[in-house]
């Protein structure tokens, strides 16, 4: 799985609440339109300057806060192909493993605002296009990989009606 | 080599000796989802073929977060999760019932030596009474209602000993509080936190929910707490099932150790926007307030609410400031009647509203306005939790929250406690 995109970064303890905020996850589950106000409390023109296949960038544990999963779910929906930060906070971590969103653990440090990266998540390797600089990855644990490969948690119950992860 | 709490409780309910960084797929005691999160739970629970969930005792859907609905599509919402709980047989607590993390203990689904998952991430208030309890998203209730199991990633785990005693006028609150600012908002990222020490020992076990809830801010997994004398009677006082209390061992290995003396300890308040962001009340007494909220899964207890009201009690809130209060259950509100303390709220000019989350998570009930600060008794002050973006919310004990109003401004409570 090989991914192409520019970055949009942002800093440390980024919280579900700026992801996507209290006020909007009650009005819907209609996703494409949450998706319009992701991470709109840090950024009003996040959700416009986004291209297909862009990445999130962050500093440390982000996605702490609340559980709701309709963070990882208004991210996928505004096109993002995958969150990359230092590290991130552990409900919000299973919630993208159970929804299909790939996460990169790294040092994000040497990434800035608008850099183009190339991620191959089976081979572990991020490389800066902008910068030139290859940068590594901490893996996922293989409980996770095996998760994340079936499409996410719905898709692994589907195929084992319960939890299948030996 | 000796076990934490949190490592026996994953042993005994993965049937496997287990240790810190394990993975395991362990039973779970009891599952719970709120309206936040219940929705997407229940198209999960759909997408995935399942028919009926594993055990409908083991199950409660509470509506507590939008209660009750300002909105067509929350309404929406509420109505899936009544037809959800009607056709399946579960649990279930309607508007006004109270928040689910009041609930859940209060009604006696949890006792010492669970496992319990909740679609809330202040799920880890049942940590209190000794019960292995996490917050997940969606998708994992679903997984957990259906099968009855989750895996786990056995954490590591933290210890505070928490020595000494609180004076007078400083509280559970003002402790947790303390610690969130000493460790930072990641401190204990994927951890167990376990609380312990004399500190612990003489807190009733009301007070010590208020520990155990805020552990998710230093991003514990869970905030667990042995189980003595006190922890032993409330439990078997709200609840019928038999338990057994599990204790760590004296040679448990843990992360880290941190010891505290709480002898000298003052009132602190959560600084706007991080819950980290913690300044003891000496350095910030005087800052505007316009809006109080006593309430919330945090301190709408029935000690919280006596010790505002025993603060406001014969007196009027200040001009131009108002202050909300929401019980955080049906119980709680009954009791308070009873005490003459939503009397004493009322007469003070508080706004009483309905038992559940009230205004902390931004729904309704209270958002302020642009540029107003509010004192809360909540567990998050992040920019826009309280539904705008512009305001600024400072969290405290519910004795900060009754004299801030008194005066309009951040007060040290301890001016108007005898």
């Amino acid at each position: 799985m090989s991914l192409t995109g520019k970055v949009h970064k942002f800093g440390d303890d980024v919280n579900t609440d700026y992801i996507i905020s209290g006020r909007y996850k009650f009005k819907t589950l209609d996703m494409r339109e949450l998706a319009k106000h992701v991470m709109e409390d840090l950024d009003p023109e996040f959700y416009s300057n986004v291209n297909e296949g862009d990445f999130i960038v962050a500093g440390k544990n982000f996605g702490c806060g609340s559980s709701r999963e309709q963070a990882p779910l208004a991210i996928i929906n505004a096109d993002i192909s995958a969150v990359i930060a230092k590290s991130f906070a552990r409900i919000f971590y299973r919630n993208c493993i159970n929804t299909g969103l790939p996460l990169i653990e790294c040092d994000t440090d040497l990434i800035d605002s608008g850099d183009e990266l190339e991620v191959n998540l089976k081979d572990g390797i991020l490389y800066n296009r902008t910068s030139g600089l290859e940068i590594p990855i901490t893996p996922l644990p293989p409980v996770m990989l095996k998760i994340l490969s079936e499409g996410g948690l719905v898709e692994h119950f589907k195929k084992h009606g319960t939890f299948n992860l030996d | 080599m000796g076990k934490t709490i949190a490592e026996k409780i994953l042993s005994a309910k993965s049937k496997r000796d287990v240790k810190a960084n394990d993975i395991v797929i362990a039973d779970l005691d009891f599952t719970m989802g709120q309206d936040g999160t219940s929705g997407l739970a229940i198209r999960a629970f759909e997408e995935m073929n399942a028919a009926r969930v594993f055990d409908p005792a083991r199950v409660a859907m509470v509506i507590d977060h939008s209660a009750p609905s300002p909105l067509e599509g929350v309404s929406a919402l509420h109505q899936q999760m009544r037809t959800f709980a009607g056709n399946q047989g579960i649990n279930f607590y309607d508007i006004g019932d109270g928040v689910c993390h009041q609930l859940v203990p209060e009604q006696g689904h949890v006792v010492p030596g669970d496992l319990v998952i909740g679609a809330d991430s202040h799920t880890c208030t049942y940590g209190a009474i000794n019960v292995f309890s996490t917050g997940v998203g969606s998708t994992d209730l679903a997984a957990g209602i259906i099968s009855g199991k989750l895996w786990f990633k056995v954490p590591e785990t933290i210890k505070f000993v928490l020595n000494g005693s609180l004076p007078r006028g400083v509280y559970s609150k003002d402790l947790i509080l303390y610690l969130i600012g000493d460790i930072t908002a990641d401190g204990a990222t994927y951890m167990a936190a376990e609380y312990t020490g004399q500190a612990i020992a003489d807190l009733s076990v009301e007070a010590r929910f208020t520990i155990s809830n805020m552990a998710i801010e230093m991003g514990a997994k869970c905030g667990l707490m042995e189980a003595d004398d006190k922890t032993i009677a409330w439990v078997k006082e709200h609840s019928k099932k038999e338990f057994e209390p599990v204790q760590a061992d004296a040679d448990a290995v843990y992360a880290q150790v941190l010891e505290y003396d709480v002898s000298n300890l003052e009132p602190q308040v959560a600084q706007p926007h991080t819950v980290d962001n913690v300044a003891p009340i000496s350095a910030i007494a005087g800052t505007p307030i316009q809006q109080g909220f006593i309430g919330t899964c945090t301190n709408g207890r029935i000690e919280d609410l006596r010790i505002g009201a025993e603060i406001l009690k014969g007196k009027k809130i200040a001009r131009n400031t108002r202050l909300i209060v929401a019980p955080s259950s049906r119980q709680v509100m009954l009791q308070a009647l009873k005490e003459g303390l939503i009397e004493i709220f009322v007469e003070s000019g508080a706004a009483v509203v309905t038992p559940g989350c009230g205004p902390c998570v931004g729904t309704h009930n209270g958002v302020p306005s642009d540029g107003e600060n509010v004192i809360s008794t909540a567990n998050r002050n992040f920019k826009g939790r309280m539904g705008n973006n512009k305001a600024f919310v400072y969290l405290g004990s519910p004795a900060v929250v009754a004299a801030s109003v008194l005066t309009g401004k951040l007060t040290d409570p301890r001016e108007f406690i005898k």
